[in-house]
């Protein structure tokens, strides 16, 4: 990748960072938790955004940040309030923005209308005095010039780009003007040293220019005892022959014409056909040969003085060195890792940690006391193993900040959508869960809180008839609870309607009429494939997902979901996931001399068959009542080849789980060994994938233990 | 000799842009995300010049220049302000407080490295 390519992904990078904090930013401002540092914070990140943008000729993306940035720049300065229309508006320019920013980077087709329409808006919510819908006349779109490849703009109020012929100021290109002779008097003030600028560098300039005769003036340099070290008391007439412009001769004192006395006149031409005496000035003037070999313009003694000068306060500079380095800590501290690396850190220390535990494992057999020395030391070990595994797990962890940022855009749009009035509340941004699991919580979340603002809240006037406040909550919690994330999604609406949740799920077949069913079975419902109780298929469901899905991609976490709903009140989606993926809770089984580990998430219940409830289905299947309700029986020695002939249920221990479609199968092991947390060791790098098998691990005492694909077995049973 | 320039941007696509043309005109770069933390790289390096940015979070880069000048033993280092020739005042403040010089953006390398050479010792 070029070097180009590489700062533009680093672009796309901070981008979304940028996003990010615009984004908490105008939220903090519309619940009126912020200072002028979250003011600047936001008008910081669009102007960020755009000045990258310009750096890659992103000429739309550069057009809408610019005038969001003016927009922000007034409410920044005060001559604009922030109102809730305002806000509205700006939280969309935002959504605007992060599209605009994904289309930059993933190409694609960005809808026009809406971006013109929201930037008219911000550009009439500009003009002094302007609200959104003052003044029906939009302004004239502010013309851009696409920048070149490598401009950059990154700071100030103002943008006005301006092309630059640079050649005018180097004084290369353009073949010019005849050659003629500038007089330019130098006297430097005290200022220009004082700002590092240096009247040697200038002289050198003057020189590159053309054919300079320099002369200096010493006669004010005062006697070394009056010398103030930090003054100027040298001064310089330049002779200078040459083809540049004065506006060139000019440049070169771009920097310091505000520290400096300096005027350059051009000498009347000079008849070629005379004779051109070069330097009049060369004979009443005090050679200085120094300058010819770049040598000191300033007196030897009078440097010495000023190093001396320098030198002293500095041994008293450690305090205030100390001093500004203080703050500097309070910096976050941050390394950018290659995610692979991690990964294989983690990996190692899942090695450690089985290496460690089957160690352990040898020592007890064989028979060493518990309180020697070796046990001791072991003890100690396995302590710092477990330290170690959790910080590397730490290093994967995450906060779920931008996955709840990304939901308020959710609400945002879907409120819009559906004509509510609805606010987003958010707890526990900072918890932190593995980069995976946060990943791929964004399609369940953001269908949880399409359901929430769709059918969990009520339309404005049921809850202004229900004595609620017009605008509904959805309020999205994250917090550790006992070595998980649970995660919260609630809505303060109606709650669950159960007498229709029964009713359209005995219509759609989902549950036989007249079963009785307590609340929370009936709650349950909504879980089971198809179910959707949106009586008109709106813009907002309807999109073929429901919440089975979203409980198949929780459980795919290893994750589980659970509802709890008060009528008049509202409902709570509970989310329990665990902390990383690369430990399993599992429980740990024998069948035909193997060792298997179950998922625990996918397990409902263990029990022991007993003869009267086993039945046989056809030529071979066997189904087991439970309950009332017949569960197929699935011999895991058998599916998986480990024998030929099924084993007998009533020698076996059934594990009783549900997968796909809630449907619940009866997975036939010979004994349970115990529950265990193991580490996942993918398969397929090194295997391919193995039918039933989901990955591997390794116990204890070393021996290899396959983690069961419970879905494909039961799938396989199936088919 | 090898210049070393010190770049303070809050940016890190700027101070990426500019460690990329620095590094190609043979300069050694030095990072730093705002005035706090450039603070911070002095305390421990001595670059030939600094290029900085103005907005930046903590310490802007007014704040930066005129802790650079303040200090004994940086005062003397170039300091080149990232600039918009449109806005006046904003490069005045800067001059005011003891900045060398400016790059006006947008800028391109050529004129980056340029301005840092005409500054440097």
């Amino acid at each position: 990748m070029d070097t180009m390519a590489a700062i533009k992904q680093t672009f796309f990078q901070e981008c979304e960072e940028q996003l990010a904090e615009l984004e908490t930013g105008l939220l903090a401002i519309e619940s009126e938790e912020h200072d002028t540092d979250t003011i600047n914070a936001v008008f910081r990140a669009v102007h960020s955004i755009k000045g990258g943008a310009g750096a890659f000729g992103l000429e739309e993306l550069v057009r809408f940040a610019h005038t969001f940035e003016t927009t922000l720049d007034l409410v920044r300065s005060g001559q604009i309030q922030p109102d809730a229309g305002l806000l509205k508006l700006m939280l969309r320019s935002s959504d605007i923005l992060a599209d605009l920013v994904r289309f930059s980077r993933d190409g694609g087709e960005m809808d026009e209308s809406r971006v013109s329409q929201i930037h008219e808006e911000l550009t009439r919510a500009a003009q002094p005095g302007g609200t959104p819908a003052a003044s029906a006349a939009p302004a004239a779109a502010p013309s851009f010039t696409p920048p070149a490849a490598f401009d950059a703009g990154s700071d100030d109020d103002d943008f006005v780009p301006i092309t630059i012929n640079f050649d005018d100021i180097l004084g290369g290109g353009e073949p010019a003007v005849e050659e003629q002779v500038f007089v330019v008097s130098f006297r430097p003030k005290p200022e220009l040293y004082a700002k590092a600028n240096d009247a040697i560098k200038l002289l050198r300039e003057i020189r590159a220019l053309g054919d300079a005769d320099v002369a200096c003036d010493i006669s004010e340099v005062p006697l070394l005892t009056e010398l103030d070290p930090e003054g100027a008391y040298l001064s310089w007439t330049i002779r200078l022959g040459s083809d540049v412009t004065e506006a060139q001769v000019r440049e070169v004192f771009e920097f310091v014409e505000f520290d400096c006395d300096v005027s350059v006149t051009a000498e009347p031409k000079v008849d070629p056909n005379f004779e051109f005496v070069p330097a009049p000035v060369a004979e009443t003037r005090e050679p200085v040969p120094a300058l010819a070999d770049d040598g000191p313009l300033i007196p030897e003694s009078v440097l010495a003085k000023i190093a001396q000068v320098n030198a002293e306060p500095a041994k008293a500079s450690p305090a205030a060195a100390a001093n500004q380095a203080q703050p500097a800590q309070q910096a976050q501290t941050t390394i950018r890792v290659d995610l692979d690396r991690v990964d294989r850190l983690i990996d190692l220390v899942g090695e450690l940690v089985i290496n460690q535990s089957m160690l352990s494992q040898r020592v007890t057999e064989a028979g060493i006391a518990r309180l020697s020395e070796v046990a001791v030391g072991l003890d100690d070990l396995e302590q710092l193993t477990r330290e170690i595994q959790d910080s590397v797990m730490a290093i994967r962890a995450q906060p779920v900040r931008p996955i709840f940022q990304r939901m308020s855009r959710v609400v945002r749009e879907v409120a819009d959508m559906v004509g509510k009035s609805v606010r987003l509340v958010t707890e526990g941004e900072n918890c932190e869960v593995d980069k995976t699991v946060i990943e791929r919580l964004a399609d369940p979340l953001t269908h949880m809180i399409r359901n929430a603002v769709d059918h969990g809240l009520e339309k404005p006037e049921d809850r202004i008839k229900a004595g609620k406040p017009e605008q509904g909550v959805v309020r999205m919690t994250a917090a550790h609870r006992s070595g998980r994330v649970i995660i919260e999604v609630s809505d303060d609406g109606a709650g669950i309607n159960r007498a229709r949740v029964k009713e359209i799920a005995i219509k759609r077949g989902v549950i036989e009429p007249g079963v009785p069913l307590s609340d929370s079975e009936i709650d349950d419902l909504i879980f089971a494939p198809g179910f959707s109780t949106a009586s008109t298929v709106s813009d907002v469901s309807g999109r073929g997902v429901g919440m089975d899905v979203v409980k198949r991609s929780i459980q795919a976490l290893g994750g589980r979901i659970s509802i709890s709903s008060k009528p008049g009140q509202g409902t709570t989606f509970t989310l329990s996931l665990p902390l990383t993926l690369a430990v399993l809770d599992g429980m740990v089984v024998t069948v035909a001399g193997q060792t298997l580990v179950v998922p625990l998430t996918a397990i409902v219940e263990t029990l022991q068959p007993k003869g009267p409830e086993v039945h046989g289905l056809g030529e071979r299947a066997k189904v087991i009542a439970i309950r009332g309700s017949f569960i197929p029986l699935i011999d895991v020695g058998y599916k998986l080849g480990y024998r030929y002939e099924e084993a007998d249920p009533l020698n076996s221990v059934a594990i009783m789980v549900e997968s796909e479609n809630r449907a619940q199968s009866a997975l036939m092991v010979d004994g349970i060994i115990g529950q265990q947390q193991v580490v996942i060791k993918s398969l397929e790098t090194n295997y391919g994938q193995v039918f039933g098998v989901a990955a591997a691990t390794i116990l204890g005492d070393g021996r290899v233990a396959v983690i069961l694909d419970v879905d494909a077995i039961v799938a396989g049973n199936r088919s | 000799m090898t210049k070393t320039v010190l770049t303070v941007d809050d940016s890190r696509t700027i101070r990426e842009m500019l460690r990329a043309a620095l590094t190609e005109a043979g300069m050694n770069v030095l990072q730093a995300e705002d005035g706090v933390h450039g603070l911070e790289v002095l305390d421990g390096a001595m670059p030939d010049v600094i290029v900085t940015d103005i907005n930046m979070p903590r310490m802007d880069g007014f704040g930066f220049i005129e802790a650079v000048r303040g200090s004994t033993k940086h005062r003397a280092i170039p300091i080149l302000v990232l600039t918009t020739e449109s806005v006046d005042d904003k490069k005045d403040r800067a001059r005011r407080l003891g900045a060398t010089g400016w790059i006006v953006k947008p800028f391109d390398p050529a004129k980056l490295v340029n301005a840092i050479n005409r500054v440097a010792a």
